[in-house]
Formats: C-alpha cells, sequence, structure tokens
C-alpha cells in the first residue's frame, strides 16, 4: 500500500521536558493505524504535531520530518492552514460550536471561512451526516443547537464535520474515551467504514478499542516509539517486552 | 478533644450570623440612602421639559438638560467608536496571539492606565487636544472618555476571551480556519454576550465621568453645533448647576443626578442581565 505519512526522527519539547523522542514511522494510505499507550507517553502529542496543532503552544518545539505524500508539514514555507485542510482532526471531548445548530456545525469548515455557497450547504450537510450515520436521528432538527445532541451523536457531528471539508487524513484524539459503549460502537462502526476513503490515525486508551478498528498498532512508551507492526501481531505476537507487558496489564 | 457544648456552639453561631447580617445591611444602606435622597430631590423636577429644553436663565422657569443629555451620548458614542475596537481588538491579540514580555508590559500598561485618576487623563487630553486646537471641543471630551475606555475594554474582554474553551479554537483551526478567522468568528463570537457586558460597565463607567472633561468638553449652556466647538454634558451641568447660587439651577442638577444614576443602575442591569446566558 502507498505510503500517505512517514514520520522521521520526530523529536517534541515542551521547555524542558522532552515529550516525544526520535519517533520514525510510517502510515499506509486507507489503513487506520491506532496508537496506544500508557498515559503521558507522547502518544496525543504526536497525533497534534501531524496537523501542527503545537504551533499554538509558545513552549513547544518540533523537530525532524512529517511527510504528507511529498511535502514536509514542518517545511518553512508550509502554511499550517493548508496541512490541516489536508489533515483533520476528531478531538477526546465532542466539541460543536455551541452556538451553531446542527446544519451550520456540518458546514462549519465553509462557513468560517466564507466559502460555503448557498447550493451546495445541503448537499454537503445531507451527504456528511448520511455518511456518520447520523442523518435519519437528526433530519427533523436540524435546526437546533448542537449541544442539544446526545454525547456520542455529537462526536459524529464532529466527524461529519471534519469529513465535510474533504480532508485526506482524519487524526481522532481518543474519540470515544468519553462515550458510552452502544455510541463507542457506532465510532467504531464508523471508523471501518470511513477507512475506505481517508487515512486514519487514532489515538486510545482503549486496546480492544485499537485491537478492533486498526491495521496497524503502534505502541509508545515514555515518549519513545517501542514497537510498531501489523495490529494483530503486536497484540498476539509482540515483538519487545515492553509491549507485552504492557498489553497484558501488567503496566501502565 | 473536647466538644463545647451545644448551646455554646448555637450562640456563638447566632453571633457570627447576625453581625455578618449587620455588614450586609451596612453595605446595601449607603446605596439605598443616595437612591432615596437622589429621588427626594430630584423626582420633582423631571418632566418633558427637562428631556426637550436646554438650561434657562436662573429666575425662568422650564430648564432641562436637553444639551447635556445629548452631549453625553455624542461624546460617550464618539469615545466608544474610537476606544471599542482598540480595547476588544487589544485583547484579541493578547489572548490569541500575544506571548511573552509585550503582553505582561501591555497588561500592566493597561493597569497602570486604568488606575489614572480620571483627572490626569482630562489634562492630558487638554495638552494634546485643546492646546493644538486653540479651543474647547466634544473631541477633546470624547477623546479623553475613550483613555478611560480603552483599559476597561482590554482588560473585561480579556477575561472573557481566555473562558473560550481551547477546544473551540482547536475544532476551529483543525477544519483548516485561519487564525485571525477562528479569533473573530469563533473566540469573539462565543465571547460576545460577556463583551457586551464589559462594554455596558464601560459605557456607565465614562457616562459619570466629570473630571476628565472639565478642561477638555468645557461644557455649553447651548446646543453645540460642531464638534469643535465646547459641549454640554449631563455631569458637567449637574457640577456646574449643583455649585451656582440659584435654588432652580439646584433642582435641576438633582433632576440631572437622577437622569444619571438611573442610567446607569439601567445599564449595570441590562450587562447583568446579559451577563447570564452563556454560550459555552
Amino acid at each position: 500500500m502507498k505510503c500517505k505519512l512517514s514520520i522521521r526522527n520526530l523529536n517534541i519539547h515542551f521547555g524542558d521536558n522532552h515529550a516525544v523522542k526520535n519517533a520514525t514511522m510510517e502510515v499506509a494510505e486507507n489503513s487506520v493505524t491506532a496508537i496506544i499507550g500508557p498515559s503521558g507517553c507522547g502518544k496525543s502529542t504526536v497525533l497534534r504535531s501531524i496537523n501542527r496543532m503545537h504551533d499554538l503552544t509558545p513552549s513547544a518545539r518540533v523537530t525532524g520530518a512529517i511527510m504528507l505524500d511529498d511535502t514536509d508539514i514542518y517545511d518553512r514555507s508550509v502554511d499550517p492552514v493548508t496541512i490541516r485542510r489536508r489533515v483533520g482532526m476528531v478531538f477526546q471531548k465532542p466539541n460543536p460550536f455551541p452556538a451553531m445548530s446542527v446544519y451550520d456545525n456540518v458546514v462549519a469548515g465553509y462557513k468560517l471561512n466564507g466559502v460555503l455557497k448557498k447550493g451546495d450547504a445541503d448537499e454537503i450537510v445531507e451527504s456528511c451526516l448520511k455518511r456518520v450515520a447520523l442523518w435519519d436521528e437528526v433530519k427533523d432538527r436540524l435546526r437546533t443547537g448542537a449541544v442539544e445532541l446526545s454525547g456520542g451523536q455529537q462526536q459524529r457531528l464532529c466527524i461529519a464535520r471534519t469529513i465535510a471539508v474533504k480532508p485526506e487524513v482524519i487524526l481522532m484524539d481518543e474519540p470515544a474515551s468519553a462515550l458510552d459503549p452502544i455510541s463507542t460502537l457506532k465510532i467504531e462502526e464508523l471508523i471501518e467504514e470511513l477507512k475506505s476513503k481517508y487515512t486514519i490515525v487514532i489515538v486510545t486508551h482503549n486496546m480492544q478499542q485499537a485491537a478492533r478498528v486498526s491495521d496497524v498498532t503502534a505502541f509508545f512508551y515514555l515518549g519513545e516509539l517501542v514497537e510498531i507492526g501489523e495490529t494483530r501481531k503486536v497484540f498476539t505476537n509482540p515483538e519487545k517486552k515492553q509491549t507485552e507487558d504492557y498489553i497484558t496489564g501488567r503496566f501502565g | 478533644m473536647t466538644l463545647r457544648s451545644i448551646t455554646v456552639r448555637r450562640a456563638s453561631n447566632l453571633t457570627a450570623t447576625l453581625l455578618m447580617g449587620a455588614a450586609t445591611i451596612l453595605v446595601l444602606l449607603p446605596l439605598v440612602i443616595i437612591f432615596y435622597h437622589i429621588i427626594k430631590m430630584g423626582i420633582s423636577s423631571i418632566n418633558l421639559g427637562f428631556f426637550t429644553n436646554i438650561p434657562q436663565p436662573p429666575g425662568e422657569a422650564g430648564g432641562g438638560m436637553a444639551n447635556g443629555i445629548a452631549g453625553s451620548a455624542i461624546m460617550i458614542g464618539m469615545a466608544s467608536l474610537a476606544g471599542l475596537p482598540v480595547g476588544i481588538f487589544g485583547a484579541v491579540y493578547l489572548t490569541e496571539y500575544g506571548t511573552g514580555r509585550l503582553s505582561s508590559a501591555i497588561r500592566f500598561c493597561a493597569d497602570i492606565l486604568s488606575g489614572i485618576p480620571s483627572i490626569i487623563t482630562g489634562m492630558v487630553a487638554y495638552s494634546l487636544l485643546v492646546v493644538p486646537l486653540k479651543g474647547f471641543s466634544a473631541l477633546a471630551g470624547s477623546f479623553a472618555l475613550s483613555l478611560i475606555m480603552v483599559p476597561i475594554v482590554l482588560r473585561t474582554t480579556e477575561e472573557q476571551l481566555k473562558m473560550v474553551p481551547a477546544t473551540l479554537r482547536e475544532a476551529s483551526l483543525a477544519l483548516g480556519v485561519p487564525l485571525w478567522r477562528t479569533s473573530i468568528k469563533v473566540t469573539l463570537r462565543s465571547a460576545l454576550t460577556g463583551i457586551i457586558t464589559g462594554v455596558l460597565l464601560a459605557i456607565a463607567r465614562v457616562a459619570g465621568e466629570t473630571a476628565p472633561l472639565l478642561f477638555t468638553a468645557l461644557g455649553n449652556q447651548f446646543w453645540s453645533r460642531k464638534l469643535t466647538e465646547p459641549m454640554a454634558a449631563l455631569p458637567l451641568q449637574i457640577f456646574n448647576f449643583a455649585i451656582s447660587p440659584y435654588e432652580d439651577w439646584h433642582r435641576l442638577a438633582w433632576a440631572g443626578a437622577l437622569v444619571l444614576v438611573v442610567l446607569m443602575f439601567g445599564l449595570s442591569l441590562a450587562a447583568r442581565w446579559l451577563g447570564r446566558t452563556k454560550h459555552f
């Protein structure tokens, strides 16, 4: 499979804290890569570096390269905004825009950029909500506030909002950790379904989830990439002792 | 550990409750006295003429403060036009872009500026605008008022912007929206009601300012035709009429005070009412 993202010698510092240490990994196109590891191991930090979210944190320093196709997203000539249009993100806590309706949330990427064409909006809203299997639940209340939806619905709305702007890669930062089991299941099914069109990188605390949804699993510990490989292999026959200890629940 | 008897504890509880109740009443008392006194002294002179007529010479009945009310409105309006954008966008800079020394310097300056006695602001406006333009003017008065508004609006807006959750900002950025658009359309929008509350309070504050207008707008017994002329303002008229020796001017001053207090009370109420509804 074609390589979509190539992370090379990635180091991330927050002030004196060396959060990610020389990570090198590849992500294949139209695959799901799970990043697992105990809290504070740097997995979210790696994820957020892929769409330059650390630009907002003054103390953060990122070195190394992250190639998105042939573009080094940390190259000086690259505008983070164009990267973020290609690399969307779904966050841990559902964060629809509270002042907007369900409808407006789906097209928020267009609206906020001032490029929404009136004629296209209905079509975008319907197709994106159908893709995330939310259409039947909300089609009669598209004009109500997004915060009136349940947590699971809000998270699917956030995914709809993300795919509406047609990214190539979707980053998910523990997208189901704030949701109940049924909503979690729906999100997992959705990830499986989205894989055909997008490249997905998901950070999760839940190892069963990683095993269920991902093709490739990367295990981080104390800022280092300990092991990366085919999910089945990592979970059944890991190469490193640390990985085995973590997935069998001996620490973490 | 020995427990005190229930009687003793009940007694100390009662004492503490009574003392705090008394303190609360003492806090409220001045407000009640001020309101009562102003209403008692001012209400009899409030009539339609007060809002439509300009002051009459002493001894003639039917004078009002229409020019003062209009002058205050005009100068507060101009001060807001100049001061609000500076304060609001300055706050956006501080929260969204500002890092390090420059921001702390700006914050420090804003705090100092809001602590400067308003008469000094008036003196500065006098030397910067009144002297070069060779005359007292509404422009100079508005300038002085805007200097007072900027730090208030800056700090209240900054507080409101800080309360906007980072997740909203990130949601917008992750959709490929540039930071400046995110600042305006998401962060400012989310904090809007809080910012308006701060703006109303800033307006209420400068509406009552007298000192900075004393040697800038100066005051005017008649209608002003230009912004480069001296202009009447409600607090100035109250001041001038209250220190005059004429009984009917005193009555007008009380009526003016009543109008001013009601206005500020209304602005504060509006600010509180707005502040209750939160968008996030």
